[in-house]
């Protein structure tokens, strides 16, 4: 946990300097523009927050069905084409990649597509 | 005064009756109930599990076929447990079916053994993360989020009823997450029984040896069979009030 806070530390000390020097930002295409959960900006910054505590009282209370839910971001920002949050180019992976944070919420969730539309496996 | 401690004392009496009646239907107004309390198998979206209901198991060892494995099988099947291992000790196993004999009188039994979601389980007692939980309905998991795999909980637990998953998985079911390095065990297939449903073993077994229900309501048909009949909880000199029972042992 210390080592991926230092690491991404200075990712976003660096990340102006790089940036300028060309390091092309995340591009990330929108597969279903306009109708997530919240605006754009609380997204980015809260995205996080949204899915432990909506996990916590999953799992600890077992309330179901809550607005933040993972199999939903699925389902809504799998690309198209490859069915899939990762991979180059993937919803997921393209931000954690710029910003090195590994989203490991994959290795459980979402492996297999069941009843959703889409995976969280790398194509 | 005396009418303030005469009003208070109707309205402790009040909601003393509520109480009560809360186990059952309670008529508030004609076409207004009150929600089956005891009988809350089915859970509004959003509201959390609550201690009205305490799930269980009761498990007829005389209706059990030796040989017979359908609930190992449906277990498997419902919560994605399909990694091969080189080591079989390293297999992850939610239920198992047992053997038993009395060596002095030949007496054989054949049952399934689970985890017995325990009142009191010393699973939860002993993990230093808090990643062994009791929910409030008594079903007994493990946060995969915060298991650090130290296998505390499996050396705690009496009934050998937790495994560690040793390896990557690839094929979970999305509706049970599983993963490398957590201990995990049986759920009572958790996801199911928030929707309304049994768990799977359950609904598989052919004989109909295992009954799901909730202990706490007097007119469930589990409560009453525990109640009119004898039946045993494994180990029950340790006192941790198992949610799983047993028939027939
Ligand atoms: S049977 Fe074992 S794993 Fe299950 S609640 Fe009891 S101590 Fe914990
Ligand atoms: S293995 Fe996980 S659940 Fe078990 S005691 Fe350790 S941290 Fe707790």
């Amino acid at each position: 946990m210390k080592r991926l806070l230092v690491g991404l530390a200075a990712v976003l000390l660096l990340a102006p300097t790089l940036a300028a020097a060309g390091t092309p930002l995340p591009q990330l295409k929108i597969e279903n523009p306009g109708s997530c959960i919240a605006p754009v900006p609380e997204m980015r910054r809260n995205h996080m927050e949204m899915l432990k505590h909506t996990r916590d009282r999953t799992l600890r209370q077992g309330i179901r069905g809550e607005k933040a839910s993972l199999n939903e971001c699925i389902n809504c920002h799998a690309s198209k084409t490859t069915g899939s949050v990762l991979g180059p180019g993937g919803f997921c992976q393209e931000c954690h990649a710029y910003a090195a944070v590994k989203p490991d919420c994959w290795d459980c969730h979402q492996p297999k597509a069941g009843n959703h539309q889409a995976v969280g496996v790398k194509p | 005064m005396s009418e303030d401690r005469i009003e208070n004392k109707s309205r402790r009496s009040f909601v003393g009756a509520a109480a009560v009646a809360g186990i059952g239907v309670a008529a508030l107004a004609p076409g207004l109930k009150l929600i089956e309390v005891a009988g809350a198998a089915q859970r509004a979206p959003g509201e959390p599990a609550s201690s009205a209901v305490r799930w269980g198991m009761l498990i007829d060892t005389s209706k059990c076929a030796s040989g017979c494995d359908a609930c190992v099988k449906a277990c498997a099947l419902e919560n994605g447990i399909n990694e091969t291992v080189t080591d079989a000790r390293q297999g992850s196993q939610w239920i198992r079916k047992i053997d038993l004999k009395d060596p002095k009188t030949g007496q054989e039994h054949s049952l399934p053994m689970l985890c017995q979601h325990c009142e009191h389980p010393p699973c939860v007692d002993v993990c230093p993360t808090g990643a062994s939980m009791k929910r409030a309905d008594g079903i007994v998991l493990v946060d995969r989020h915060i298991c650090i795999g130290c296998r505390y909980c499996m050396m705690a637990c009496p009934y050998k009823a937790r495994s560690l998953v040793h390896m990557p998985l690839t094929e979970q079911n999305p509706l049970v997450p599983r993963g490398q390095g957590c201990v995990e065990a049986c759920t009572f297939c958790v996801h199911r029984v928030d929707r309304g449903q049994q768990p799977a073993c359950v609904e598989a077994c052919p004989e109909k040896a295992m009954l799901f229900g909730n202990l706490n309501d007097p007119n469930s048909e589990i409560a009453q069979r525990i109640a009119k009949e004898k039946t045993t909880q494994v180990r029950a000199d340790l006192k941790l009030n198992l949610g799983v029972r047993y028939q027939g042992i």
